[in-house]
């Protein structure tokens, strides 16, 4: 069950590529019309060694794309296609247990994901035991107790004989971790990992999360509601909004020189005790309804700079600069804007965050 | 100085078990004065929620107070019947609890429940009723058409904003809040943070606010409490305690969140979990966690060392430490 060699890969080195990626549901009985639009024309990149933040607010479809990419759905159009093989086609169980495991998932809630009865080994013996079927129970063992150490679960052998409720919610996000590892991933899909943990035990996962990159080369879809934490770990942000990705690019970019009004919103809405002021907002944060959207921009009803344009034509991810996309009618290049003024001030919108 | 709204002291709470008596509220005492905005902050397991319902006598078995009092507007809680208390509760003082999808009842029509709550604590007019429910939910931002909304129809900022509609019906000189934010995404939270905060300025109750997120009330409350281990590790005003963390763990809690302005820089956080009270550490019980332990914390237990304005539980600021300097 050896897997294809990775000439499959991409040139560029993109491990996994969504076009168009969407997901509807249906709500209602069986003869509902009514379509909830979770994810819609999602195109999304991950390279090898990349950890890339998936950031968005509740029902903005971040977790439907984590469940896309995890085979738990299929799409309603567009596909995943993970070096170079189109994910939805892989029938034989062979095929999708090869694209589990090297693409596992971390789940949101550490105490709900393990099974209370079983031992914390069970999960990491049972993900061995499938696969890679080639080890014998003594290496399986002995790779267990390697993942635990990693993931920093120590002494290894006294953990994994722990049961879920003898740890503490952190210990046991690092089992998530270990159960991940210990396939040997390729990419991990680590749902909101850390937003059930207690402020001080967060920053060890993050950091472990960096230490899984750098050390077993892993690239990581972190995917959280906490653009902070996003900073804190990611190469590149993918910010989503209403099942749309609106504005994506590296990290310090996206954070320096925010290009659609919705990054702009949540950027000033994180508290920060170091900012002297609170910046006032009359936007109250109610999330937006994606049940049959028409055309037009779905931010448009909370958007201070929204023109006519952006109730007609959706808009879609325009160059704002290098590797730097915005999905909005408003916003404005970096380059083309600054050469052209001769000036390097920051545009109307950019000043609107970075008051003060 | 006016006499404190509410004055704890020397608060114990503990989950009496078969094997053991859990003390997660250890010897609490605090004072909020009238129109005053205390922030409360620990992590999970901390007690910082069992002290809320001891503070709002509701705590149920096998939870108790084993000692200590809590004096609000001149009268003991603790001593006080059922009967005494309902006259107090909701009028005087009420709580917003932390998750609003649990707390509001999924059956009944957001105008039902505040009826509910209005003739549990006076007998009024279902007109005066309606009117002051309306009232309310004006006041919260919410449109008055949504009185006969059932919880489902409003969204999550929505539902924890009818909480605190309902907490502010009969205007009570002290709210208690568990966190009433951290089910919110950050542009609901920072919304209704500054809507709790207007409300508070208009009316002039007193909030008692817990959450596990210290960046959240940095702007918001005056003063700040931090609970560790069931303990009071700091108390004093927010800017000070921002400004210059001196336990251990407050300056861990602040170093903690990572931050989406200035230079990207490692954060540590806290290493270990918090103790099982069950079994608290001997002498400090941060010290197992504390990266400037000395010999003296696994035997000595530090009391609260006034330093300027604040409070602190920590050998650190002994005066045998500061003699000896």
């Amino acid at each position: 069950m050896s897997p294809p060699a990775s000439a499959f890969a991409d040139a560029d080195g993109a491990l996994l590529q969504t076009s168009g990626l969407s997901r509807h549901f249906r709500l209602g009985g069986l003869l509902s019309r009514r379509m909830l639009h979770a994810v819609d024309d999602l195109d999304l990149t991950i390279h090898e060694r990349e950890i890339v933040a998936l950031v968005g607010e509740s029902g903005s479809g971040k977790t439907t794309v984590a469940r896309l990419l995890a085979m738990i759905y299929p799409p309603t159009r567009g596909g995943i296609l993970y070096r170079g093989r189109s994910v939805h086609k892989l029938r034989s169980r062979k095929d999708v247990l090869w694209y589990r495991g090297e693409v596992p998932m971390v789940f949101q809630d550490p105490y709900s994901a393990m099974n209370p009865v079983f031992r914390v080994s069970h999960g990491v013996m049972r993900n061995l035991k499938l696969h890679r079927p080639e080890l014998d129970r003594a290496q399986r063992r002995e790779e267990a107790e390697r993942v635990f150490d990693i993931v920093g679960l120590n002494p290894a052998g006294d953990m994994l004989r722990k049961f879920p409720y003898e740890m503490s919610g952190g210990q046991r996000q690092r089992v998530g971790f270990a159960q991940a590892l210990a396939v040997q991933p390729k990419l991990i899909l680590a749902d909101e990992p850390v937003s059930m943990l207690d402020v001080s035990i967060r920053a060890g996962i993050l950091n472990m999360m960096s230490k899984l990159r750098a050390e077993e080369g892993a690239s990581i879809l972190y995917i959280t509601h906490d653009i902070a934490s996003a900073r804190y770990v990611a190469d590149r942000i993918v910010v989503m909004y209403a099942g749309h990705a609106v504005e994506q690019g590296p990290t310090e970019v996206v954070l320096t020189r925010p290009k659609h009004p919705y990054t702009q919103l949540l950027l000033s809405a994180v508290p920060d005790p170091r900012e002297k002021a609170v910046p006032v907002s009359a936007d109250s944060g109610e999330p937006p309804r994606v049940i049959d959207p028409g055309e037009g921009c779905r931010f448009r009803q909370r958007c201070p700079y929204a023109i006519d344009e952006c109730a007609r034509i959706t808009p879609v991810l325009r160059s704002m600069g290098p590797a730097h996309d915005a999905a909005c009618h408003v916003a404005v290049a970096d380059s083309v804007d600054r050469v052209r003024n001769g000036v390097n001030t920051p545009t109307s919108a950019e000043r609107v965050i970075h008051r003060g | 100085m006016p006499e404190p709204l509410l004055e704890v002291d020397s608060l114990s709470v503990s989950y009496l078990t078969d094997t053991a008596d859990i003390g997660a509220v250890d010897r609490v005492s605090m004072t909020v004065r009238a129109g005053e905005f205390l922030g409360i902050v620990g992590e999970s397991g901390c007690g910082k929620s069992t002290l809320l319902f001891a503070i709002a006598q509701l705590l149920t078995p096998p939870a108790e107070v084993t000692s200590g009092r809590v004096t609000f507007k001149g009268q003991d809680l603790v001593q006080l019947t059922d009967s005494e208390l309902r006259h107090v509760r909701w009028r005087d003082y009420s709580v917003v609890m932390q998750s609003a999808m649990n707390a509001l009842n999924p059956m009944k029509s957001i105008a039902a429940q505040f009826k509910d709550t209005m003739r549990a604590h006076e007998r009024t007019s279902a007109d005066a009723i309606r009117a002051r429910s309306a009232e309310v939910l004006h006041l919260v931002g919410i449109d008055a058409a949504h009185l006969d909304s059932y919880p489902h129809q409003l969204s999550g900022g929505m539902r924890q904003r009818a909480m605190i509609a309902m907490a502010l019906l009969f205007t009570p000189q002290l709210v208690i809040m568990d966190e009433p934010t951290s089910a919110l995404d950050v542009v609901a939270q920072r919304s209704l943070m500054t809507q709790i905060k207007q409300l508070q300025q208009q009316f002039g109750f007193a909030v008692i606010f817990v959450t596990h997120d210290m960046s959240l009330i940095a702007h918001y409350s005056d003063r700040v409490m931090v609970m560790y281990a069931g303990q009071v590790a700091e108390i004093g005003a927010t800017t000070s305690i921002f400004e210059r963390p001196l336990h251990p763990y407050s300056k861990g809690l602040l170093d903690a969140f990572p931050s989406v302005h200035g230079p990207r820089r490692a954060l540590t956080g806290i290493a270990g979990s918090p103790p099982d009270l069950g079994r608290p550490p001997s002498g400090c019980r941060f010290h197992p966690r504390c990266s400037e332990a000395m010999a003296q914390c696994t035997t000595v237990e530090p009391e609260l060392y006034l330093i300027d304005e604040t409070q602190v539980r920590c050998l650190l600021y002994s005066e045998q430490l500061r003699d000896a300097v």
